[in-house]
């Protein structure tokens, strides 16, 4: 999967390889599918929730992985993306929990 | 002085130029990403900000109002919207196009989803045909990810008219008005009051969706560009290459990635 773009000459065109582009797709489709059915039969609370996240996680984990290709760069930048990003995604969760505890003064 | 002519070759050009990339990634990516990266902490910013505003409110199943049902489905079953609790999505979110009065929860939104997903599938085809340097299959997915950007922009805007304009009965809601509370009824949203929930239900809506929907317009708009260069043959000049492509699908790929985020946080919680 290592792209460069000076192997291909002007002029002669190779097949295409989308096999992995598809497959990310379906992944990604199958995994909205269940968050639909999941909306619809588990009752709300805090239990699906937690589920809906960690499918969100999973479906950033392939679109970052695989179509925007960070799986197939060197570590550092892999590093460079993931570690920033890991700590808001920690504050986003932390303000969640925090609301509640907002939540819990003003209405107890 | 053999050895210090090559040296001043190459530092004159520095490492990006020198034959080695650092990260091994061109400048023009790399700062592509850099640049991603600040703007998901812009985002960020408004989802924490929405965590805060949604999670201090009373969420409708701990609500007064549907502890009196037997259970939680009958409870979501018989949701009325009022600005003590915050609502649930489902039941807000349920209108189509064409379909007016139906109860057709999250279809649409689902369908939206749908549409950025697909676009995002033929980017990455898009920059695929690129590496191969296949100008008419480039032009071809650049393309229809345009029109996928186009579709939803349609979508998101058919979503908010609905939002704004409301139900057909709106609610009666106790309004401050002139040192008294008087009885009004509420249609639709705005960013003060709305019908569906407390304020800030509304507000959130129009900032994280707006922020969000601005992103896919700059993104159709640089996507245009980029067809328009592809169209033109400048990418298959000799020393060019078709890595704008890349770089403008890696932008394309975030404005998705952000969605999956508004879709869980906005939609489904």
């Amino acid at each position: 999967m290592a792209h460069t773009y000076d192997n291909v000459a002007n002029g002669e065109i190779p097949k295409p390889q989308t096999k992995v582009i598809w497959v990310t797709f379906w992944i990604l489709f199958a995994i909205t599918a269940v968050e639909f059915l999941l909306a619809f039969t588990v009752p709300a609370g805090a239990f699906r929730t937690s589920i809906f996240i960690i499918l969100t996680l999973v479906k950033a984990f392939y679109i970052v992985a695989e179509f925007m290709h960070l799986k197939h760069e060197v570590k550092g930048l892999i590093y460079a993306i993931i570690v920033p990003t890991v700590f808001v995604i920690w504050l986003i969760g932390a303000m969640f929990i925090e609301g509640g505890y907002i939540y819990e003064i003003l209405n107890k | 002085m053999a050895h210090s002519a090559t040296v001043s070759t190459n530092s004159k050009t520095g490492a990006w130029f020198g034959g080695k990339e650092p990260m091994n990634a061109s400048y023009g990516k790399l700062m592509m990403w850099y640049f991603l990266l600040s703007d998901a902490f812009s985002f960020s910013g408004l989802l924490v900000a929405y965590a805060v505003l949604r999670f201090k409110e009373v969420g409708y199943y701990d609500s007064a109002f549907a502890k009196q049902f037997a259970s939680i489905k009958e409870a979501g079953e018989k949701f009325i919207a009022s600005d003590a609790y915050w609502p649930i999505p489902e039941r807000i979110f349920d209108a189509f196009p064409f379909f007016h009065g139906q109860h057709l929860p999250l279809i649409f939104v689902g369908l939206m989803t749908f549409i950025l997903i697909m676009s995002s599938v033929t980017m990455v085809l898009a920059v695929e045909a690129g590496h191969r340097r296949d100008r008419a299959d480039v032009e071809k997915w650049m393309l229809w990810t345009i029109l996928g950007g186009i579709t939803f922009l349609g979508c998101q805007a058919w979503e908010w008219t609905h939002f704004i304009t409301g139900t057909d009965k709106g609610v009666v809601r106790d309004v401050w008005m002139n040192g008294e509370w008087v009885k009004q009824v509420v249609k639709g949203a705005n960013l003060t009051a709305n019908e569906y929930g407390p304020a800030p239900f509304a507000f959130s809506f129009f900032t994280i969706t707006g922020f969000h929907g601005f992103h896919v317009f700059s993104g159709v708009m640089i996507n245009i560009i980029i067809f328009f260069n592809t169209a033109i043959g400048i990418y298959d000049r000799p020393g060019r290459n078709y890595e704008m492509v890349e770089k403008v699908g890696l932008y394309w790929h975030f404005v998705d990635l952000v969605w999956v985020f508004v879709f869980t946080f906005f939609y489904l919680v």
